[in-house]
């Protein structure tokens, strides 16, 4: 068999392909001419057959069948098959593979070798993929050459300790007596390794650094050596760009941060040494900022000294204003860290970093904006808003969303007055208003409802701003909401902030119908604009009849939204006209709310009270902006929550108006939520259906009449009757409002309804109005149950009931037959 | 700490690789690609150190060569930056005047120059110990 050819010849070959499939051949021909020469155990060519194997490796070929072979030539004398094999060991074999214990032998013998260099070519694989046991059953070994006096093993040693420790943290102990001599080192070799072995010692074990701290003496050794690299003069060895051995000084300065972190003594030492490597480092080349940058990160981690952190923070300030983007690039990410701690000294750097949002590279505009919102307080709002704003013009799309939320909360912590909070949202909203998030149009509606006195100028403004271009959603969803509750305003010119535009009333339905039509509205800025359009019925005087047309259009709508809303909205033209202005009056101030648990439950009488609306905090944080409130809203002004329905809102069964008759019965029992809600609210801006607050109406309009109700449950002074409804149209479906009574004299608290149904049936329960049962039978809870009995079969219910009573937690299951014939029938 | 440290020419064409943590072949070759993609879409202007996945990647152009390592974020990215410098340097002294082709053909060599690039140290180590007159006489261009 002819000789093997040479690395060098294989690199050649397939360096001339073109394709890669071509090199794909080439490599599969080269790969069983190998195979076939390991097959024949030639030992003179071993060795170029692995170089070459090893090479097709590094390209993506996979090379497993070579790994017997490494060890076979790490077993041979020659040492440079010794060479070949432990690098294909390296490369090749890793604890995976089970061969790889084979190795261990082998090693051992090498490690006592009289070659210093064999000897090195073991530490170093066993350093690079010793499993755990290889490492157990060497580290005695290694331990011993940590101690020679020939540097060169030395070093190669303190780095397979490195990998021993990892691999093994038990060991530790074991190296550490090595550890004591090894910082008396000339060599730099030796005493970068040492370093470098110290440094993982004292990350991996608390006690090993409380050690170092204390009895070793560490910080001055380090001290004494960096302060040598740095006074001595020029070495030719260790030179790189004028300064000594800048990667060992990197090194100390790591270690000496692990070493004063959390500790007044050790930080305490350092400080001069900080100080001096801080002033006397040459700025021009990038080593010496790369040594810089070790030392202002050592400084903020350590409990250095007042001085010394300003002294780190003006270094960093330089870097800024140097023309080297790495080193930009380097002090925004390090002032990012420091901002929460040393804010004062940060501000003082506010219009540099305000420059680099100009800068071209995307990575450092990033930075300089995060590190922007970070530098915002009351003192510098304007100015920061100012240039934050421009940043947002132009920066790129991946930006403007947290650019813009970003802006908003700032605005809010620490805006000087509404009318500039104002204006600087509007202006987020007309430049980059399809990135804004969600949450921010129903923010924005409850600020503007805060601000009575600028309710004039926001709509004039609004107006203004959708004249031109209605496609950005938020937007046009907020000047659509403003128009339709401030629209006399706007009409009448009564503006005090600003020129008072003119504008007829068919002038703002324009604008509002162009909406409606538009091709880029979503249907829920559709649903605000129809809703819109409809209060303005009540606010101005001569366009109603146009305002009823466009409410009837839409009342064939195919967008099941939209036109439900018509549908109801023509309904209160038609049959509920003497409601429309009650029902169309302007929202009250709303209250922000915090999205931390549930809000108290709030009974309601009937009673009337203007006071803000209290609204239930959805788990996801949207305010409630619905025009269901405002809806709820006018039944007296009550404190009212909006109801949680249980289940996804489904339409009622019977279509049409049947809504309307809600309005005719005013006793509102308050909303609900205890634990047992787990439904989240819905998506505020759809409406909730009516009937979602008022749990207690008759759910149909034309309910049969003359169901008896019935005592489902009588026990224990709880008392739990069920009254029916039905609907004419839609007989498979009974309602069943159930009320819960407590005729002892304690309450009943965490009270919880639970029914089931035999499976031809299906069950929808809705919230309870409340979770207490109130004694003396003061109060009932209320809660409604939809059946649909599709088949007509006798209803039967099985019921459960939980609560907490004198003290003590009871429970019930119960069942319920005495249905009467006409709930099921 | 460093992951990989990677000699990538713009072709997409692997020089040299050495990964010290391991990392599947056919992974591999799909990291090579899309860390050499990432720093080709750099222009001049843009800084040297790039986000990528959870590495930090730093990387410097050498007329068609990049030389990039991974490191994880423990890491001083202007060490690094310096390390691959002189790194180059002590390759440059080793070959005089070295080139692409030198790093494709002896790449043997460079394994052996380095004696195992430790992982992490062992290369800085070296380097700043200015150690080539150590590995010209250990390592002689195998076959």
């Amino acid at each position: 068999m002819p000789a093997p050819i040479r690395l060098r010849e294989l690199i050649r070959t397939i360096r001339t392909a073109r394709t890669q499939a071509e090199e794909r051949e080439m490599i599969q021909k080269e790969c069983a001419a190998i195979r076939s020469s390991f097959r024949e155990e030639d030992n003179t060519y071993r060795c170029r057959n692995v170089a070459k194997l090893l090479y097709m490796h590094m390209l993506g070929y996979p090379a497993h069948f070579g790994q017997l072979e490494c060890l076979k030539l790490i077993a041979s004398q020659k040492f440079t098959d010794k060479r070949i094999g432990y690098l294909g060991a390296m490369l090749l074999l890793d604890e995976r593979q089970d061969v790889h214990l084979l190795m261990t032998n082998c090693i051992k013998n090498d490690l006592n070798h009289s070659t210093q260099f064999v000897q090195g070519l073991a530490l170093c694989t066993l350093g690079c993929m010793g499993s755990s046991e290889m490492c157990r059953d060497l580290a005695g070994e290694v331990e011993k050459l940590l101690k020679t006096s020939n540097s060169y093993l030395r070093k190669k040693a303190a780095l397979c300790a490195v990998h021993v420790i990892r691999k093994v943290p038990e060991l530790m102990e074991m190296f550490l007596p090595a550890t004591k001599n090894l910082l008396n080192e000339k060599n730099h070799g030796v005493l970068h390794t040492s370093v470098v072995l110290l440094t993982e010692m004292c990350e991996r074990s608390p006690d090993m650094l409380a050690h170092f701290r204390k009895n070793e003496k560490l910080v001055p050794q380090l001290v004494r050596i960096l302060k040598n690299l740095i006074m001595s003069g020029y070495s030719p060895e260790h030179d790189v760009s004028g300064i000594s051995d800048p990667f060992l000084q990197v090194r100390i300065l790591r270690l000496l941060r692990i070493l004063g972190r959390n500790d007044d003594d050790s930080s305490e030492a350092m400080n001069d040494i900080l100080a001096q490597v801080a002033t006397n480092t040459e700025t021009s080349k990038n080593v010496g900022n790369a040594i810089l940058y070790e030392t202002v990160l050592t400084i903020m981690d350590i409990k250095s000294e007042s001085g010394l952190r300003v002294l780190a923070i003006n270094i960093l300030g330089r870097f800024l204003l140097n023309n080297d983007k790495n080193i930009r690039y380097v002090a925004l990410t390090s002032l990012l860290k420091t901002v929460q701690t040393d804010h004062n000294a940060v501000q003082r750097h506010r219009s540099t970093i305000v420059d680099c949002l100009k800068d071209l590279d995307v990575s450092i505009k990033r930075r300089a904006m995060e590190l922007s919102f970070a530098l915002v307080n009351g003192n510098n709002i304007r100015g920061m808003m100012k240039e934050l704003l421009y940043f947002l013009d132009s920066c790129e799309p991946e930006f403007k969303a947290d650019c813009a939320s970003g802006i908003f909360l700032a605005a809010e912590k620490y805006a000087p007055s509404k009318r500039w909070h104002i204006d600087t949202i509007m202006r987020v909203l007309t430049t980059a208003g399809s990135y804004v998030r969600d949450d921010a149009v129903p923010n924005l509606i409850q600020l503007i409802t805060n601000s009575v006195e600028m309710h004039a100028y926001t709509v004039q403004r609004l107006y203004k701003a959708i004249l031109g271009d209605y496609s950005q959603q938020p937007l046009v969803q907020v000047a659509a909401w403003c128009i339709g509750e401030y629209g006399d305003l706007l009409v009448s010119g009564q503006c005090e902030e600003e020129e008072p535009i003119q504008v007829t009333e068919d002038e703002v339905l324009d604008i509002l119908e162009s909406v409606l039509i538009s091709n880029m509205s979503t249907s829920v800025t559709r649903g605000y604009a129809l809703t819109a359009i409809m209060k303005l019925s009540t606010r101005f005087t001569s366009t109603v009849n146009r305002i009823k047309k466009v409410v009837s259009i839409y009342g064939s709508s195919i967008d099941v939204e939209l036109q439900q809303r018509a549908v109801e909205y023509n309904a209160l033209f038609k049959k509920y006209d003497h409601m429309r202005s009650a029902l169309l009056e302007r929202m009250p101030v709303m209250e922000k709310v915090t999205t931390n648990g549930p809000t108290e439950i709030v009974q309601t009488n009937g009673e009337t009270e203007p006071a803000p609306l209290e609204t239930k905090p959805p788990p996801s944080g949207p305010q409630p902006t619905s025009q269901a409130n405002d809806l709820l809203d006018l039944l007296g002004g009550n404190d009212i929550t909006p109801v949680i329905p249980t289940a996804p809102t489904s339409k009622p069964a019977s279509a049409g108006g049947e809504l309307l008759d809600l309005l005719g019965d005013i006793n509102l029992t308050g909303a609900p939520a205890t634990a047992p809600t787990p439904a989240p609210v819905p998506q505020i801006s759809q409406p909730s259906f009516l009937l979602d607050g008022l749990s207690s109406q008759p759910l149909f309009n034309d309910i049969t009449a003359g169901i008896p109700s019935i005592t489902a449950y009588s026990k224990n002074g709880l008392k739990i009757e069920f009254t029916f409804e039905r609907s004419n149209t839609n007989p498979s479906v009974t309602v069943i409002t159930i009320q819960a009574s407590n005729s002892t004299e304690l309450d009943m608290t965490d009270f919880v309804f639970q029914a089931a149904v035999p499976k031809t049936f299906q069950l929808q329960l809705l919230s309870p109005s409340s979770s207490i049962v109130p004694a003396f039978n003061t109060g009932t809870i209320t809660q409604v149950i939809k059946v649909l009995n599709p088949q007509k079969q006798q209803l039967r219910m099985r019921i459960k009931l939980t609560y907490n009573h004198k003290g003590s937690a009871m429970q019930d299951l119960a069942e319920v037959n005495n249905f009467p014939p006409q709930s099921w029938q | 700490m460093i992951k990989f440290f990677l000699m990538v020419n713009k072709q997409g064409q692997t020089r040299l690789s050495k990964y010290y943590e391991h990392v599947d072949i056919n992974k591999r070759t799909l990291l090579e690609t899309e860390v050499i993609k990432s720093c080709l879409s750099r222009s001049n202007e843009q800084c040297s150190f790039i986000e990528y996945k959870d590495f930090k990647l730093i990387y410097r152009q050498y007329a068609a060569l990049f030389i990039v390592v991974g490191v994880n974020d423990t890491e001083n990215e202007m060490a690094i930056y310096e390390f691959i410098h002189n790194f180059v340097e002590v390759l440059d002294e080793y070959f005089s005047r070295v080139s692409e082709l030198d790093v494709s053909f002896f790449n043997t060599v460079f394994h052996s120059t380095w004696q195992s690039t430790e992982p992490i140290d062992e290369l800085p180590k070296m380097c700043s110990a200015r150690q080539p007159q150590e590995a010209c006489s250990v390592s002689t261009p195998v076959c």
